[in-house]
């Protein structure tokens, strides 16, 4: 197969499944043993608790709106047969597109789809249709990723480009009460998750601060476990993948506007609850901080970090066709990241210049 | 002949001088409305083009620009008369964006680069050639975005109920104005891929 017309294909699989002999001839200039196979893969374990507890939340949300027993592997086996055949398509249709590339311009295959291929069925209702995945992935991978030349080139988030390609094109797969629980009754208690009740006025509904902080609540399957992800958070941060600039300053700017709603009387539920609700710890501990499309100075990731915070929860209060604004704050920071880097080197430069001029 | 063709490939208004690119996005979320709009262009472009170049010795060239836009006003109040009186449902939905065909930048593009220089008869071909351009930029997207979009061509159902029945569903952000644009960057993109990059 070496050396064919799958020639990325077979690196790709080589790569990934044994270290490839090749070695450099030249002296090699090696800074760190932490290579982009080593993130992604750090990345991943990361997900892991979110991912294992958001399993076994399918399957619990599913048996007790259906009035089953539940039991925890019963609820673990039921979210795993959801989950296997979502992300089957998602790395198949990813990864087909990523591949195709790879051989048009004859590179090998980057590894940047494990991360994004992992994350969407993180992100997506658990019984979204499967043709849906397919297409939103296939389209933020071409649209979002191989357009701008790849991985690392990328300017957005691809794994929130496909969830904003499946909450535009599809709204009805991924908005209202039921789609959040496992083929949810019509009749029987109604799946809504958090925010759309509070979206609704219905705040007497809520589930109490503990269930939302453990996670036993509708939702998406990585985001609703707060523990999890914060289990996720400490591994990002102890192995020095993701930016705890980024993390704080996202909190920071969803808490303080969150609590300015409130004492202004447009928001129903206490500062510290917005910070609970949804996607926003998610969305603050694994989607703001990917390093190629957040800011890269380090002035200019405190400003990323604060315009998602404060933007997320003006979106979730101020408009009402848009329940989870993390995911539109931090594609549209995505977009303002390279300005905002830019602003802040100009600034430095000018600053440094004025004091040359001074020192002369 | 052939040297009129330019507009259909390699200098396509929309594709290569990334002209009239507001108004392509706008109407073609369908293809009837799309289709009248590629029309009237067509004509204002081309009558337009052949009234300013019979006078193009006589403009005075410090006001040629607002001479150009009195003959072009002219033709889409005339255009927009005819659409009101035979396709009055296709008119409003047109609506604002046939009035702004004045402000097309490919008819003033042509009028500035064509015909002040040309002879009628050529220049009346330009005008043809460029609107039909445009158009057919608009009618490829027009097709993707009405058949993806709404499941329909010419507003006549395309996609079988089994396939609705099966859990087909139509992509709504087709019908959004932002997919519009992403159609058309790909049209670019595989006419860059074909007929290589713009110098």
């Amino acid at each position: 197969m070496k050396n064919t017309k799958f020639n990325a294909l077979f690196e790709a699989i080589d790569s990934f499944l044994r270290t490839p002999a090749t070695v450099t001839t030249q002296g090699s200039h090696i800074r760190d043993a932490v290579d982009m196979k080593r993130i992604m893969i750090t990345v991943m374990i990361a997900l892991c608790p979110a991912l294992l507890f958001g399993l076994w939340n399918v399957g619990y949300q599913h048996f007790i709106r259906l009035g089953y027993d539940t039991t925890v592997f019963g609820c673990l086996w039921y979210g795993f047969l959801k989950w296997l055949p979502l992300v089957i398509v998602t790395y198949v249709s990813g990864l087909a597109i990523e591949v195709l590339f790879a051989q048009l311009r004859k590179e090998e295959v980057a590894e940047g789809f494990f991360v994004t291929g992992f994350i969407i069925p993180m992100i997506m209702p658990p019984d979204v249709p499967l043709w849906i995945v397919a297409v939103a992935t296939a389209f933020s991978v071409l649209f979002a990723k191989e357009v701008f030349g790849g991985t690392g080139y990328n300017f957005l988030n691809p794994a929130l480009v496909a969830r904003a390609f499946v909450f535009f094109a599809y709204p009805s797969v991924i908005s209202g009460d039921s789609v959040w629980v496992s083929h949810a009754p019509q009749d029987a208690i109604t799946g809504a998750t958090p925010l759309a009740m509070v979206m609704n006025g219905n705040v007497e509904a809520m589930p109490s601060m503990l269930d939302m902080f453990i996670g036993t609540i509708p939702g998406c399957i990585g985001e609703t476990c707060k523990i999890a992800i914060l289990l996720g958070a400490l591994i990002l941060l102890v192995t020095q993948v993701a930016d705890l600039r980024i993390m704080l300053s996202v909190l920071i700017g969803g808490y303080v506007t969150a609590v300015a709603f409130r004492v202004g009387g447009l928001c129903a539920v206490p500062g510290y609850q917005q910070l609970l609700m949804g996607g926003f710890l998610f969305g603050a501990v694994f989607m703001a901080t990917d390093p190629v499309t957040a800011a890269h100075t380090q002035t200019g990731k405190y400003v990323y970090g604060l315009l998602i915070g404060i933007l997320a929860i003006i979106i979730r209060v101020l408009n009402k066709g848009y329940p989870e604004g993390m995911m539109l704050a931090i594609l549209l920071m995505n977009i303002f990241a390279p300005l905002i880097d830019y602003c802040v080197v100009q600034a430095n430069i000018k600053k440094r210049k004025k004091r040359v001029l001074n020192t002369k | 002949m052939k040297k009129y063709l330019g507009p259909l490939s390699k200098d396509n208004p929309i594709l290569v001088q990334i002209l009239g690119v507001c108004s392509a996005l706008a109407v073609t979320a369908q293809m009837k409305p799309a289709v009248v709009m590629a029309l009237s262009v067509t004509v204002v472009c081309a009558c337009s083009n052949f009234i300013i170049s019979l006078m193009r010795n006589t403009i005075p060239p410090r006001i040629r620009i607002i001479v150009q836009l009195l003959v072009v006003s002219f033709f889409v109040i005339l255009v927009d008369q005819v659409l009101q009186a035979v396709l009055y449902d296709v008119s409003k939905m047109l609506s604002v964006f046939v009035g702004l065909i004045i402000t097309n930048c490919i008819i003033m593009g042509r009028l500035e680069a064509f015909a002040l220089s040309h002879k009628p008869f050529p220049s009346f071909m330009d005008g043809v050639m460029n609107g039909l351009g445009y158009g057919l930029v608009l009618v490829i997207v027009s097709f993707f975005r009405e058949l993806l979009g709404s499941g329909t061509l010419w507003n006549h159902p395309v996609i079988p109920q089994s396939m609705y029945n099966a859990g087909y569903l139509n992509n709504g952000l087709m019908i959004l104005p932002p997919m519009a644009l992403i159609l058309v960057g790909t049209l670019i993109w595989i006419k860059n891929a074909k007929l290589g990059k713009a110098k």
